[in-house]
């Protein structure tokens, strides 16, 4: 299976196809529902982001506490299609693609295809899996809202599938 | 008249929730793995994943999935039973709060307008039966939400009768296709009231999957729907394929004259459901 590194390098960008079983490796930032809508209110305010969206990749997911000895606990993706309301949004501002489980929408495939960015499905349910491939896990931002907070993860050998390419071909559609 | 203390079913709470977390039934284990073997391409891809998933589940002592869940449970306590020591619903939730701060199960419950987390997963989904008899029936059902959400209820018409009943169930897999982590585990509440029907769907959930209802005309609605929902070509993470669902359970209640409610709970793959009697 190829081996890939978040954030993608410009070339696998272009090269990955829709349907491609890829490991990924490199650094991904965890948010959900509430840290977007917090992301969105701090881009209305024109005030700094918790991290550079340039490139990034963001897993939407949020982990289990870490077990002794872990540097996380259980952390599959999250159902994407609820950050369809966000996705657009941070595309356009440079975002370089998410992690998540599931379709997303028209107007999120179209924002994909239009920035060459790339939405990679992992495993849904495969919480263990997946916990167990995240070497470590830091606090970014947003400490209250405990799993829902904003996580930054150095992963290794995620099992991921191409679901929506540069070229806005989805996997989904049928 | 038996005497019972809620610590007893405080503890069972615990054991059976932090049993749940790390163990698929073994009826789905069974059905992920006839599925895999159906399957070709990214659907078998992650199917084969799934099961390798809930190994290292079990290794490492980790969730199998991080959804960890809602904590729904149904206590069907015999009206010989008579309960003594803390009140019942917080001992539920003493034991909800034991397995999920102990077992590092994720904290996934909140309230519904602040979105503030109440930090140790509780109150739990506490359901109570009086049945006969002296004993206590616990079952502990973490249900995740990427599922839950894509769940119906229909309020039919009598016209409609079973053809719509299939109609509706296989239309409510069709609306959630890839979102809720399909192979899906459907759920159905046939009959009863608005929330009624949603109960019996819950309970549904409960049973094992592939098991088929007592009752001819309701397992025959169970074998159609799950025929048409694999015809519908959604697959495992919604990858295409042939295996959409691994079952359909249906459960049944009379309802009013006029008529015919219908409650599809989807449930994902990762069933998790722990049942004991004390």
């Amino acid at each position: 299976m190829k081996k890939v590194t978040l954030p993608l390098s410009e070339k696998d960008k272009k090269e990955l196809r829709a349907g491609d079983c890829v490991l990924a490796s490199g650094t991904v930032y965890t948010a959900r529902d509430c840290a977007h809508k917090r992301i969105f209110a701090l881009l209305d305010e024109n005030k700094p982001l918790p991290f550079p969206l340039e490139g990034a990749f963001i897993y939407y997911a949020g982990p289990c506490p870490a077990p002794e000895g872990k540097a996380c606990g259980s952390c599959g993706p999250t159902t994407s299609a609820r950050m369809n309301a966000f996705a657009p949004r941070l595309l356009k501002l440079g975002l370089g693609g998410m992690v998540g489980k599931g379709e997303m929408s028209e107007e999120t495939r179209i924002a994909i295809e239009e920035k060459k960015a790339i939405y990679f499905a992992a495993i849904g349910g495969a919480g263990a899996f997946y916990g167990n491939a995240i070497r470590q896990c830091e606090l970014v931002a947003f400490p209250d809202l405990l799993s829902e907070a904003i996580y930054k993860m150095q992963i290794e050998d995620f099992p991921l599938v191409v679901a929506i390419d540069s070229n806005g071909k989805s996997i989904f559609h049928r | 008249m038996r005497t019972l203390d809620t610590k007893l079913l405080s503890d069972c709470v615990y054991r059976l929730a932090a049993k749940a977390g790390l163990t698929l039934t073994d009826s789905c284990r069974t059905a992920l793995l006839n599925a895999s073997q159906n399957e070709s391409g990214a659907a078998a891809f992650a199917l084969e994943s799934l099961i390798e998933n809930e190994k290292i589940a079990q290794r490492e002592k980790m969730p199998v999935c991080q959804d960890t869940g809602m904590a729904v449970v149904l206590l069907e306590i015999g009206q010989d039973v008579h309960l003594t020591g803390a009140p019942l619903t917080e001992a539920v939730d003493d034991g909800v709060r034991r397995a999920y701060c102990e077992g590092h199960f994720r904290k996934s419950v909140c309230d519904p307008l602040t979105r503030v987390n109440t930090g140790d997963n509780t109150p739990a989904r506490l359901h109570t039966e009086i049945v006969a008899g002296d004993k206590v029936k616990v079952t502990f059902l973490p249900k995740g939400f990427g599922s839950e959400n894509m769940s119906r209820l229909y309020m039919l018409t009598p016209a409609e009768g079973r053809d719509g009943i299939v109609k509706a169930i296989v239309e409510a897999v069709k609306l959630a296709g890839s979102r809720p982590c399909p192979p899906v585990y459907v759920g159905v509440g046939i009959g009863g009231s608005f929330d009624g029907a949603a109960f019996l769907a819950k309970k549904a959930l409960m049973r094992e999957v592939g098991s088929r209802n007592e009752r001819a005309d309701v397992s025959s609605i169970e074998e159609e729907a799950l025929e048409k929902i694999n015809s519908l070509g959604i697959g495992a993470q919604g990858f295409g394929g042939k295996v959409t669902a691994l079952g359909v359970s249906c459960e049944i209640a009379p309802t009013h004259i006029a008529g015919l409610p219908v409650a599809v709970n989807i449930q994902c793959h990762c069933v998790r459901c722990e049942k004991e009697t004390i």
